[in-house]
C-alpha cells in the first residue's frame, strides 16, 4: 500500500533520513524500531508532508504522493497520530474527534464514524464534553487514536503511541494496537518499545542514523542477536 | 435609583455592545493568526464610509449594511493576503509595524478621498422613553445587533468543523495540517470574519456618530485597552471587559465629564495591568 523508494529529509542543512526505502503492505501492520534520534520521527513527519521530501518517491496505492502538503496527504488517505499524541487540549474530546473529521469525504460520515468511534473506546464516550487536556495519559493517546482514525484512513502512522505513558497504560496502547488491526486498517508504527511492538507488527524495519540497518519479520527481528543484544538487553 | 445614574448604566451597556464585537474580531484574530491588526478601527472607518456612500448613493440602508458586511469580509481577505501573509513568520514588531502603516494609510487614504468633513447618514431613529429613562433607539438596536453578531459567531465557531478548525488552530499551529486542515485556508477565512465584524459594526456606528478619516482614533485604543484588559486572544474575556469599561466610561461621564471618564478608564487599565499583566481573567 505504501512505499518509500530512496527517501531523503532534514531540517535546515541536517539530514535525518539517507536513502530509506520501505514497504507497508494493505492490512499489514510494519513497525520502524531505532534508537532515540535515529530519524524515526521525521521519517512519520515526511511522509504525511509536515516535512518536504528532499529525495526519493512515496507512493501510496500506486500513486505518488511525495511532497503533498500534509493536509493533502490526509485527504489521500494518511492519518498520522503523532508523538506526544498532541491533542488540542482546551477542546472537548468530541470536539478533537469532529476535527478528525475535518476532511470533505469523512464530514459526510462524521456521526457514522464517532459511533465507531465510542464502540472501539467506550472511555472516550464517557468523557466526550471534557477537555481533552484533562485526560489520563491512556485516555489522551485513545483521543488521539480516535481522532486519526476519524479522517477515515487507510493507512495509520503511529508514531511512539507508548512514549511518557506508564508500564501499564503501555500494554494498553499495544492492544489498541490490536483493535485497530482487526478494523483491517493497514498501520506503520515507530517505536522505541521494541519487544512490545514486535508483539504486535508483521514486519519490522531496524532505523539508525537516518538508514535502515535491518528488517524482517517480526520473529526474525525478536530472534536476530544485534536486536537482542542492543534493543531488549537480552 | 437615581434615575439618570440607571440612564447612565443602560447607556453604559448599550456601548459594551458594539465595543464587545470590535474585540471579539480583534481576539479572534489575535487568537488565530497571532497578529494584530492594529488598524482594525480604520477598517471600520472605512466601513461606515462604506454604508454612508451607499445609502447616499440610494441603497436602502439594510441593503447597503448587508452589502458594507460582505466588502469588509473581502477587504479582511485582501489584507491578509497582501500584508499578513507575507510576513507572517517574521518579528511581530514587523507586524506591528506593517499593520500599523495600513492604519496611516487608511486615514490618510480616507482624507485624499472624502475630505475631513464630518458626515452624517441623516437616518433619525427615535428616542424611546422606558419607565423614565431616554434611551436612542440607534444604540438599542446596535447593541442588540452585535448581540446577535456576537451569538452567530459563538454558534459557528462551537458548532461547525471550521469553527472546530478556528479554535484548534490556535491550541497547536503545527500539527493542524495532520487534520486535513489547510492553515492558509483558515487564515483567510479568520481574516473574513474579522472583517465581517469590523462591516457590522460600522453599520451600528454609523447611525450613532458622523463619519471622518479619523473616527478610528476614538475608539480604536479603547478596543485595544479591552482584548488586553480581557487577555489578548481570550474571546469571552474580552467580551466581559468591554462592558466592564463601557460602565466606567458611561457612569465616570455621569459623575464627572466624558474626557474625565476616560482618563479614569485607562487609568483603571494602568493599574490592571501592574496587579493582572495578563489579563483580569488570565488563568
Amino acid at each position: 500500500m505504501l512505499s518509500l523508494a530512496a527517501v531523503s529529509a532534514g531540517y535546515g542543512s541536517m539530514r535525518a533520513l539517507f536513502d530509506v526505502s520501505l514497504e507497508v503492505p494493505a492490512g499489514e501492520a510494519v513497525g520502524v524500531i531505532g534508537p532515540n534520534g535515529a530519524g524515526k520521527t521525521t521519517l512519520m513527519r515526511v511522509i504525511s508532508g509536515l516535512i518536504p521530501l528532499r529525495g526519493g518517491a512515496i507512493t501510496l496505492e500506486g500513486r505518488s504522493v511525495g511532497g503533498l502538503a500534509a493536509h493533502r496527504m490526509v485527504e489521500q488517505g494518511i492519518a498520522h497520530v503523532p508523538e506526544n499524541r498532541r491533542l488540542f487540549p482546551r477542546l472537548t474530546v468530541e470536539d478533537n474527534l469532529r476535527i478528525g473529521a475535518f476532511i470533505p469525504q469523512a464530514r459526510a460520515y462524521f456521526a457514522e464514524q464517532l459511533d465507531r468511534i465510542y464502540a472501539l473506546f467506550p472511555r472516550l464516550k464517557e468523557r466526550r464534553d471534557q477537555p481533552a487536556g484533562t485526560l489520563s495519559g491512556g485516555e489522551q493517546q485513545m483521543c488521539a487514536i480516535g481522532r486519526a482514525l476519524m479522517s477515515r484512513p487507510k493507512l495509520l502512522l503511529m508514531d511512539e503511541p507508548s512514549a511518557g505513558l506508564a508500564p501499564l497504560v503501555v500494554a494498553q496502547v499495544f492492544e489498541f494496537v490490536h483493535r485497530i488491526r482487526a478494523e483491517g486498517l493497514t498501520v506503520l508504527i515507530v517505536e522505541q518499545n521494541v519487544q512490545q511492538v514486535l508483539d504486535v507488527v508483521d514486519r519490522a524495519y531496524l532505523l539508525e542514523v537516518g538508514c535502515i540497518k535491518l528488517s524482517g519479520t517480526a520473529a526474525e527481528l525478536k530472534g536476530n542477536d544485534f536486536i537482542r543484544k542492543s534493543y531488549m538487553g537480552l | 435609583m437615581d434615575i439618570y445614574l440607571l440612564e447612565a448604566i443602560v447607556n453604559g451597556i448599550l456601548l459594551g455592545g458594539v465595543l464587545a464585537l470590535l474585540a471579539l474580531g480583534l481576539n479572534l484574530i489575535f487568537g488565530v493568526i497571532d497578529v494584530v491588526w492594529i488598524a482594525y478601527a480604520d477598517i471600520v472607518m472605512c466601513g461606515m464610509y462604506v454604508v454612508y456612500w451607499l445609502h447616499d448613493f440610494g441603497w436602502p440602508l439594510p441593503l447597503a449594511c448587508a452589502a458594507t458586511i460582505v466588502a469588509l469580509a473581502a477587504f479582511g481577505a485582501l489584507i491578509h493576503l497582501l500584508i499578513i501573509e507575507p510576513i507572517l513568520g517574521s518579528a511581530p514588531i514587523n507586524q506591528l509595524l506593517a499593520t500599523g502603516g495600513l492604519l496611516f494609510f487608511l486615514q490618510s487614504f480616507a482624507t485624499l478621498l472624502f475630505g475631513t468633513d464630518f458626515l452624517n447618514i441623516g437616518v433619525r431613529l427615535p428616542i424611546i422613553e422606558f419607565g423614565g429613562i431616554y434611551i436612542s433607539f440607534a444604540r438599542l438596536l446596535a447593541f442588540a445587533l452585535a448581540l446577535v453578531g456576537a451569538v452567530a459567531l459563538y454558534f459557528f465557531l462551537r458548532r461547525t468543523f471550521i469553527g472546530t478548525a478556528i479554535r484548534a488552530i490556535a491550541q497547536d499551529r503545527d500539527i493542524i495540517g495532520l487534520m486535513g486542515v489547510d492553515q492558509r485556508r483558515i487564515y483567510i477565512i479568520t481574516s473574513m470574519i474579522g472583517g465581517a465584524l469590523a462591516g457590522l459594526a460600522a453599520c451600528l456606528l454609523v447611525l450613532q456618530y458622523d463619519v471622518h478619516p479619523f473616527i478610528g482614533n476614538t475608539f480604536g485604543p479603547l478596543i485595544f485597552m479591552i482584548c488586553v484588559l480581557g487577555g489578548l486572544g481570550d474571546m469571552i474575556g474580552g467580551f466581559i471587559a468591554a462592558f466592564v469599561i463601557s460602565q466606567i466610561i458611561s457612569i465616570g461621564g455621569y459623575y464627572s465629564n466624558t474626557e474625565l471618564s476616560y482618563v479614569l478608564a485607562f487609568t483603571f487599565f494602568i493599574v490592571l495591568m501592574f496587579v493582572r499583566p495578563r489579563g483580569i481573567f488570565a488563568r
